[in-house]
């Protein structure tokens, strides 16, 4: 009995790992706290993931990290599977890779996010603040009421970038415009984040711009629910609610992802500090399908998008520096 | 009586139901006949109630039969036993205090109007019809929580009734009433009894059931001793039946003269828990060498007495002085060092912590002193030691030193409770409603304890509802009602009827001099 | 007597391993029909599971990482519950023992770490004790309810510190953490490479002392009887008030401790975690696992840590979601819960039916 059991078992074993017959490299993710599902960067890393399986035959695999202290050994679980690169996607994860790079030299590491110097880790930063910039350009022209709303998950430094872009957009376009900030203090909590749509659309605002994961996903029910109007963040979040998320920032995690295991293909993977900006095409805005967009909006967010891709306009990333 | 030549009513045979450890019943046999008061008679833990609660479906027997109008029936739930007539009254009532009498004895069972709206009208003229049926008097439209226990208890019997019930199980039905509804009770018995109904009335004391009863079957650990006629027999002899031996009844109480003041109280104010004034000026004074009867109606302000007196709580006005000192702002802790001590009420909720063992529970008020304790830590094996020195000099029968006092019977944890009190020898000790429940045995043991206090020249103060222990023990009586001592009467110039008279605020109460 | 009562004494505890085991067995069988219905292999999920802990030394010492925390906020629920009070704050009380050692972690240089250490670990468990004593207090001066206070509690505590990291304590150019502490603050590792430390131990030890203060000391005598009987604790003359603080501060100490541990043991810094650790809130579904005992605690733990690791395990080796070792988590919880309930009622029903004694119940009682 405990034999045939014994025996199912390690037959079983021997079949699932046996499954494998891509051709590629092993690429791997580890998603931080928030896992897959929240519409945001670890769902674009993981599309990113899912083209390189296509296009290159990778093998692709993701593990959901339940905890901070989760980081370290889910990648060192990974490294020690044999995967060839693995994606840490989030800046949580910054000490973690510090720790368990250097353990693993032949294996290569991703890091969004953030920036880990070690010859085996490609760290990946985005210009939050570029596209915010654009995002803030197309607010101050949308809006009839001059009134402008943002909404940020916790005051963090990255999402600080968010702020001051979208704040930098608004001003340079229109410096009567008024701003209102609000911060939700989490990133999973939409009724929060409803809440203080609510509070912003009460005093007048007719668009807002969100930073604050799945916080931000009740701004969007906030506009439909009042008839006005917000902009998405880090994927196409305009799908959502085509009518009232008029247009979305995009944060490309999914070609930075793609892009690192094209690399390793090409034999071309080195150990870097990218950082990608509109000009990288690592950020930048989607329109809405759903709603007509003046051109002349188009034109003056493609105008600022040319100063910024050629240096005319720097846009500032902290409050310090507005 | 002729009816004991019919069919029985209800009719038990050989029934046997054991619990882990316990044979609460074994091999039972009883035939319950229409028309009659048949009283089970029992010291706690007997097995009484587990049989009625059989009878009513709660537990299912290990093996025998109940045979309802010489018809075997399987008794699965209260429900099955309503069906067959079988109704029965909890010691404590089931009642919603906030709703009508009409409502309560409906409940359930409501009568409707067009299958959707309840028809209050056809409920309280059915109650009406019912109580006048049986002399019960009880107004259908008064509120629960406005009527005295004694009509909380007519309105479960009508509850009862009101389903249909022909065979009315009585649970303790006297523990909660004064002498007079006592005696209601009994003419409400009759007349249910007259019109064919079967009375079955779970007791352990013998005066209500020679006064109540016509037939009395005895119960011991588990066996039915006997089954007889209750004008064929008398409590000594019922008493050696239930407990085995013979019982005395009335402790021999030598005279003795009282020494000093060891306890006195000054107007004494205190409220209730809902901010009510509960004690409106008690003075009072308890000396060496006597024992102070508190006689009243529950409820009157006895409990908040004997909270104030150990500490337990605040007094607004007045002051509490023990042996001359001024004890109104110590704590318990201080209180019980300096020698009051207490037999709560409530012996389960107060007295013990029924989770604990013995051994825990016996150093209980005493845990932080030597030896028990040893710096920050328990004493473990001087807990023990005491414990079981303390179990064996009160006669405390348990499984064990580990055993919980929740696994004790009552008379046991009484017993616990007891000791552990007077074995720190106090100066005075407060003993509420010290028999409460407990079986002939075991009250003979608190009463002995009780006058033992009185011997070696301390103070008691004893809190009771039991006029007869009142009268058999006391020095010196007092009446408390509505949070004053309205009356102070020695125990040989007064009678259970002038004390009834007296608690109910009657008008004796205005000529006796204020205490 | 004697030995029929030791014998039925462990006979109970026997009863109660048997109960435990069986309603794991029945987790995993529930876990294992989602797995299926997945469409992905329970075996080769339980295998994954269990060569997450056993399979190497390196799983073993990560399992050690998961568990450490557990037994801690464990523990801490545990001894409130003790003293019948429900602290669902262990999670804050924990943060607050995180900012607390890893502030006192680097702040003191030039210590040897035989001082360094204790120093950042009481740091910890004091700012612990602060935070589950002031709901103690609540409760025992106005008698506001501990449950409400600990859970607002652990809001201040999420949102203190994380303004305490983005503003003054901000450790990075750019994340928002503290510094790193110093090396003579951390815990000595183990098993490298992994990160179990010797954290481990003085969980193991912090069981220990939750035990010998429960069962050995009068403060535990005293706690005890408040938890199981308020109104008779009262009456034996223990100060009741005073208990429910002291009760809160210990537990509350517990889990700062816990949180000191993983700083210094694990983390190394604070991290604002943009949201609760959940081991707080894991550690009441410990302490009920373990019936409130501190080897039930450890066991509980234990159980809640190998299933946490195991599940990034599965995650990676079976493709199963991590969402699979929530519902076996939940579904022992309940069955275990669903046991010692259906165990309580028989128990009350062969009390009541053994002891026909006078209850009182239709005096309101206060809750005094």
């Amino acid at each position: 009995m405990k034999r045939s059991l014994m025996l199912v078992l390690v037959l079983l074993l021997a079949l699932s790992l046996g499954v494998s017959a891509k051709t590629g490299p092993k690429a791997v993710m580890v998603t931080d706290v928030g896992g897959l599902g929240d519409q945001s960067f670890n769902d674009a890393a993981w599309r990113g993931l899912g083209r390189a399986e296509k296009e290159l035959d990778a093998e692709i695999r993701v593990v959901e990290s339940s905890m901070m202290t989760d980081y370290e050994p889910n990648l060192a679980n990974l490294a020690e599977s044999g995967a060839d690169l693995i994606w840490a996607v989030g800046f949580l994860m910054t000490d973690a890779l510090e720790n368990i790079a250097p353990l693993y030299p032949d294996t290569k590491f991703g890091l969004i996010d953030a920036v880990v110097d070690a010859p085996n880790v490609l760290s990946v930063t985005f210009k939050d603040n570029e596209a915010s910039y654009l995002a803030g350009v197309f607010a101050a022209l949308w809006s009839e009421t001059g009134v402008i709303g943002f909404i940020g998950g916790m005051d963090a430094p990255v999402i600080e970038r968010f702020e001051v872009g979208f704040r930098a957009g608004v001003m340079d376009t229109n410096p009567d415009a008024e701003i209102l900030i609000g911060y939700a203090g989490n990133f999973d909590d939409p009724g929060k984040g409803k809440e203080l749509a609510l509070t912003q659309y009460n005093r007048g605002a007719d668009i807002i711009y969100h930073a604050a994961g799945a916080t931000g996903l009740g701004l969007i029910e906030a506009a439909k629910e009042t008839g006005k109007y917000a902009i998405g963040v880090d994927s196409d979040q305009t799908v959502l609610a085509p009518q009232h998320v008029v247009a979305s920032m995009l944060k490309r995690v999914d070609n930075a992802v793609f892009f690192g295991v094209e690399a390793l293909v090409k034999d071309e993977f080195i150990s870097d500090h990218l950082e990608l900006g509109l000009s990288e095409g690592g950020v930048g805005l989607a329109y809405s399908q759903g709603v007509e967009i003046p051109d002349s909006i188009k034109k003056a967010v493609g105008d600022a998008n040319e100063a910024i891709a050629a240096g005319g306009i720097v846009v500032p990333s902290t409050r310090a520096e507005l | 009586m002729a009816v004991l030549n019919k069919q029985p009513a209800v009719e038990l045979k050989g029934i046997t139901k054991t619990f882990p450890g316990v044979v609460a019943n074994d091999g039972i046999n009883i035939k319950f006949h229409a028309g009659e008061v048949h009283a089970l008679l029992g010291e706690n833990g007997a097995g009484k109630t587990t049989l009625m609660n059989i009878l009513y479906g709660l537990y299912p027997p290990d093996s025998g039969e109940i045979l309802i109008e010489g018809i075997p029936h399987t008794i699965a739930s209260p429900l099955d036993a309503l069906k067959l007539g079988i109704g029965m009254v909890h010691q404590h009532f089931m009642l919603v205090h906030p709703f009508t009498v009409a409502e309560n004895i409906v409940l359930g069972e409501e009568p409707s109007q067009k299958r959707w709206f309840l028809d209050m009208k056809r409920a309280v003229r059915d109650v009406e019809k019912l109580s006048a049926q049986y002399g019960f008097q009880v107004d259908p439209n008064a509120k629960v929580q406005d009527i005295s226990v004694g009509m909380q208890q007519r309105v479960e019997i009508l509850k009862a009734l009101y389903r249909g019930a022909e065979v009315l199980i009585l649970d303790e039905p006297t523990a909660v009433l004064t002498p007079q509804e006592v005696e209601e009770l009994r003419q409400i018995t009759d007349n249910l009894a007259k019109t064919g109904k079967t009375i079955i009335f779970i007791t352990h004391k013998l005066q209500e059931v020679m006064a109540m009863s016509q037939r009395i079957t005895v119960i011991q650990k588990g066996r039915v001793i006997d089954t007889v006629r209750t004008d064929s027999t008398g409590p000594v002899e019922l008493a050696r039946m239930m407990v085995g031996r013979d019982v005395v009844f009335k402790l021999a109480k030598k005279e003795q003269a009282p020494g000093s003041t060891v306890l006195r109280l000054e107007n004494v104010h205190a409220e209730d828990e809902r901010g009510l004034d509960a004690l409106k000026g008690i003075d009072l004074e308890i000396r060496r060498g006597e024992i102070v009867g508190i006689a009243g109606i529950d409820g009157n302000g006895q409990r908040e007495l004997a909270e104030v007196l150990i500490g337990a709580r605040r007094v607004n006005m007045g002051r509490i002085l023990f042996n001359g000192q001024d004890v109104t702002a110590q704590g318990l802790r201080t209180r019980r060092e300096l020698g009051i001590s207490s037999i709560p009420e409530d012996r389960r909720q107060r007295g013990l912590i029924l989770d604990f063992s013995l051994a825990e529970n016996a150093v209980l008020g005493k845990h932080h002193q030597t030896p028990f304790r040893k710096g920050i830590r328990q004493n473990i094996e001087a807990v023990r030691e005491y414990g079981c020195s303390l179990l064996a000099r009160y006669d405390v029968r348990s499984a064990g030193i580990s055993t919980t006092a929740g696994s004790l019977s009552g008379g046991n944890q009484q017993k616990l409770v007891v000791g552990r009190e007077l074995d720190s020898d106090p100066d005075i000790l407060v003993a509420a409603q010290p028999t409460r429940g407990l079986d002939i045995g075991a009250i003979e043991f608190v009463h002995q304890k009780l006058l033992e206090q009185r011997m070696q020249g301390k103070g008691v103060l004893l809190i009771s509802l039991e006029l007869e222990e009142l009268l058999n023990l006391s020095d010196r009586l007092l009446v408390i009602y509505e949070g004053r001592l309205v009356a102070e009467v020695l125990p040989q110039d007064t009678s259970e009827g002038e004390l009834g008279l007296l608690m109910t605020g009657g008008k004796k109460a205005a000529e006796v001099n204020r205490v | 007597m004697t030995i029929n009562e030791t014998s039925a004494k462990t006979g109970h505890q026997l009863e109660r391993l048997w109960i435990s085991l069986a309603a794991v067995g029945l987790a995993l069988a529930v876990g294992a029909v989602v797995i299926i219905w997945a469409g992905r292999s329970p075996l080769l999920a339980y295998y994954a599971l269990w060569d997450a802990t056993f399979g190497s030394w390196r799983g073993f010492g990560e399992a050690l990482v998961s568990i450490t925390p557990l037994i801690f906020t464990g523990l801490s629920v545990a001894f409130a519950f003790r003293t019948g009070l429900f602290n669902i704050g262990a999670e804050g009380q924990l943060i607050m023992g995180q900012m607390g050692a890893a502030v006192a972690g680097y702040a003191f240089a030039g210590l040897p770490a035989a001082v360094h250490v204790p120093l950042a670990l009481l740091s910890g468990a004091l700012l612990g004790a602060l935070w589950g004593g002031i709901p103690g207090v609540l409760k025992a001066r106005l008698g506001a309810h501990e449950v409400i206070n600990t859970i607002m509690m652990n809001y201040i505590a999420l949102y203190f510190t994380h303004y305490l990291v983005i503003g003054p304590l901000k450790g990075h150019s750019y994340l928002p953490v503290t510094k790193q502490v110093l090396d003579s603050a951390k815990l000595w590792r183990f098993i490298p490479p992994t990160r179990a430390n010797i954290g481990v131990f003085a969980a193991l030890f912090m069981a220990l002392v939750v035990y010998f203060i429960l069962w050995r000391t009068t403060l535990g005598y005293e706690c005890r009887a408040v938890g199981l009987n308020p109104d008779a604790a009262e009456y034996a003359g223990i100060n009741v008030s005073h208990k429910l603080v002291v009760s809160m501060m210990i537990s509350g100490g517990l889990a700062g401790m816990g949180g000191a541990v993983q700083v210094l043991g694990v983390q190394h810094r604070f991290y604002d975690m943009f949201g609760f650790t959940g081991y707080g809130f894991d550690g009441i579904a410990v302490a009920l696992l373990g019936n409130n005992h501190p080897l039930g605690v450890i066991a509980g733990a234990s159980l809640f840590g190998i299933l946490a690791r195991g599940s990034q395990n599965m995650q990676s080796m079976a493709q199963v979601p991590r969402q699979i070792i929530g519902i076996v988590q939940a579904a022992v919880v309940i069955f275990v819960t669903g046991e010692y309930a259906v165990r309580r009622f028989l128990e009350r029903r062969r009390i009541s039916v053994s002891a026909n004694d006078f209850v009182s119940t239709t005096s309101g009682r206060d809750s005094r």
